[in-house]
């Protein structure tokens, strides 16, 4: 049982008590929203009569079903209408704060909670959305709930939980030029597995974690899932505390901020912290990372050779993998063709990502054939990116420059695959039909190799094109 | 819906229906396109849609298509079952084709969490009892599968095997307290003074 971490810390100070079932029931520090998990849950609690306890604890923005071309209302597709309808509604009957495209702060939910600075260390985050784990970059405890947790917190302020174990995840070293955050977590996850963080949180570690950016630590806890442990987290330090004092909570407000510090001072994991389990990764040995197969755990350094199915974790899934994606065991992803470049997603889409791709493809055109695309996290990602003309760079490579949303990672707009199309993308699952298309492919890869293989049309190691280091 | 204590859920007993492999994710229990709805009414003839017909809308070899099947409420799966996406348009859809209890290796916690929420027991067995479970149902399409969550066996043909049911989820079922809505408002004080308690609120 593990003992002064975080994760202990921050739950024993958000526990209201326990209940009958042995759950704890645990204060919901910050309650995101978004419109495909929540309209079924103010459903419900209109059918009993319940109001929403904290609406000023709460925030909703809208992203998975927003176009990223035409946004002129009514949305051409009714049933995206009817269900951003549906989320105004509620959130104005329930007094509860809209990032909605109208005010320009409107965005992917993991991307406008940290950049507002409504994701502080220490809360406890929740939302119907499993990618919220990314909030543990900045210290908090970020869960992933359906619709009927929804509705409890909702209605009281508050959801029933199991205290999880808590995995230390370890990265020690210096990632190389071109390797980045998000192959550090497709390490973990391929070395774990899709089911190694079942019951277990994990405090990602070591030298490789405290030097990345906030941005590349978001990457690694959004992913956190994906290696089925329900959230991830990073201790806060001053790299957080700079973050958080340039956010709308405190820019103005700095007395605010020096009142919260010692808080999020305290809820670090004590340097004798008592962990269930520790793991170490050696950051010098990892290179960029492409999945070759159908979950965020097929993935191999891309020089080296795909394994065989009965080296896998399950060597059945590894071989339908395999003839989904046509790869076969002991060829290297590199060269592997690619129809789709998708540079967007809560993984990786914001403004550092966005500057880092851009840096490979400056001066590049995309290749003949490839559709590619650039969606920004959010409207402040995009105006951002703007402002330093990023935009540019990639409508004059060829990329299509869109609007913010969740769009082609799970392809609830008109952003899909088609046929067989094979999409190198910077999000977080390659899962059969992901992206729309049950015969589509999906490449998981750092922003920069989206990049490479949107200007070469593969699977390419960017690591040997000359934009890299400068990026 | 009541606002009540939820109905018990002691055991499930019906005919059974095996879906085989690891792996499966919500994204192929419920295609992310079916989730443009405002409620989950309907969600159950679009459960494992993809793997049930092609792009013609022509029928694939899939057990939910399979008329042996039909009316089938036991779910027999392997390991790892419901990972990815927190829909709980993945739990919602398999209740509304039918099922009413999963036996598997292992289930993603997001996905065992929403099952409940719904009533729904997910049980654990190892391997080898899946196996055979599923080549029961295979075998004897009608006969009846027992998923006696009290005693945290499961009952087929002529045999009893135990199987694994989380505490919580055990005491959640067995006394009728896995709507948590109720639960959770009763102690609307406690949770005022735990908010006043913590820094960064306003309560």
């Amino acid at each position: 049982m593990s003992s002064g971490t975080l994760y202990d810390k921050v739950y024993d100070r958000h526990k209201v008590t326990t209940l009958p079932t042995g759950q704890d029931q645990l204060f919901v520090g910050l309650h995101l929203v978004h419109e495909v998990t929540s309209p079924q849950a103010f459903g419900m609690l209109e059918e009993r009569d319940l109001d929403v306890a904290y609406p000023e604890r709460t925030h909703a923005t809208v992203d998975h079903i927003v176009p990223t071309g035409n946004r002129d209302r009514p949305y051409a597709d009714d049933a995206a209408e009817e269900m951003l309808s549906e989320l105004e509604e509620n959130v104005r009957e329930a007094g509860i704060e809209f990032s909605h495209p109208g005010t320009g702060n409107q965005g992917i939910v993991h991307v406008v909670g940290p950049e507002q600075g409504l994701t502080q260390p220490g809360m406890t985050v929740v939302c119907g959305d499993s990618h919220t784990a990314t909030h543990g970059a900045f210290g908090a405890l970020a869960f992933g709930i359906g619709t009927s947790q929804i509705r409890d917190v909702l209605a009281t302020g508050t959801v029933a939980m199991e205290k999880a174990k808590v995995r230390q995840v370890r990265v020690e070293g210096e990632l190389g030029d071109g390797v980045s955050a998000k192959d550090v977590i497709l390490e973990v996850i391929r070395r774990l597995g899709t089911d190694g963080g079942t019951g277990y949180v994990y405090e990602y570690a070591g030298s490789a974690i405290d030097s990345l950016s906030m941005e590349g630590r978001m990457s690694i806890c959004n992913m956190s899932i994906e290696g089925g442990a329900r959230a991830g987290y990073v201790n806060p330090d001053e790299k957080t505390y700079d973050w958080l004092r340039e956010t709308d909570a405190f820019r103005d407000d700095p007395e605010r901020f020096a009142e919260l510090k010692p808080y999020w001072e305290s809820i670090r994991s004590d340097d004798d912290a008592e962990y269930d389990d520790v793991v170490t990764i050696d950051a010098n040995e990892l290179e960029p990372i492409v999945t070759w197969g159908t979950t965020p755990a097929q993935g191999v350094g891309v020089t080296q050779p795909i394994p065989e199915p009965e080296d896998c974790h399950s060597p059945e899934t590894a071989r339908q993998a395999q003839e989904h994606v046509g790869v076969s065991p002991g060829e290297t992803m590199e060269g592997y063709p690619v129809d789709v470049a998708f540079l967007g997603s809560c993984t990786n889409a914001r403004l550092r990502d966005l500057r880092r791709a851009a840096a490979v493809v400056r001066g590049r055109e995309v290749a003949e054939g490839v559709r590619a695309l650039v969606v920004p996290g959010s409207q402040r990602v995009q105006a951002a990116a703007e402002a330093e003309g990023l935009d540019e760079v990639f409508r004059e490579a060829g990329f299509e420059w869109r609007d913010p949303g969740c769009s082609m990672c799970l392809a609830m707009n008109d952003d899909q695959l088609e046929g067989d199309e094979v999409c190198a993308s910077s999000s977080n699952r390659n899962f059969v039909g992901r992206q729309g298309s049950t015969e589509g492919r999906t490449l998981l890869m750092n922003p920069k190799m989206v990049a490479a293989a949107a200007v070469t049309g593969e699977v390419t190691d960017v690591r040997t094109m000359r934009e890299v280091t400068t990026a | 819906m009541s606002q009540g204590p939820a109905d018990t859920v002691k055991r499930v007993t019906g005919t059974g229906i095996p879906v085989r492999g690891d792996d499966i994710d919500t994204d192929q229990i419920i295609p992310a396109r079916f989730l443009k709805v405002v409620t989950f009414d309907g969600l159950g003839q679009f459960a494992f849609f993809d793997q049930r017909f092609d792009e013609d809308d022509e029928p694939l070899e899939h057990p939910f298509n399979e008329e042996r099947f039909q009316g089938a409420s036991v779910l027999a799966v392997n390991a790892n079952f419901g990972c990815g996406s927190s829909r709980e348009h993945a739990p919602q859809a398999l209740m509304r084709w039918g099922i009413d209890a999963i036996v598997g290796e292992s289930f993603a916690d997001i996905f065992a969490g929403n099952c409940l929420a719904l009533g729904i027991p997910t049980v654990v067995a190892d391997h080898d009892t899946v196996t055979d479970l599923q080549e029961f149902i295979d075998e004897n399409p009608d006969a009846d599968v027992e998923v006696d969550v009290e005693n945290e066996t499961v009952s087929f043909g002529d045999r009893t095997v135990d199987v694994e049911v989380d505490d919580a989820q055990h005491t959640a079922l067995v006394e009728g307290v896995w709507d948590t809505t109720a639960l959770l408002k009763s102690n609307a004080d406690a949770v005022e003074e735990t908010a006043r308690s913590l820094p960064y609120t306003d309560v």
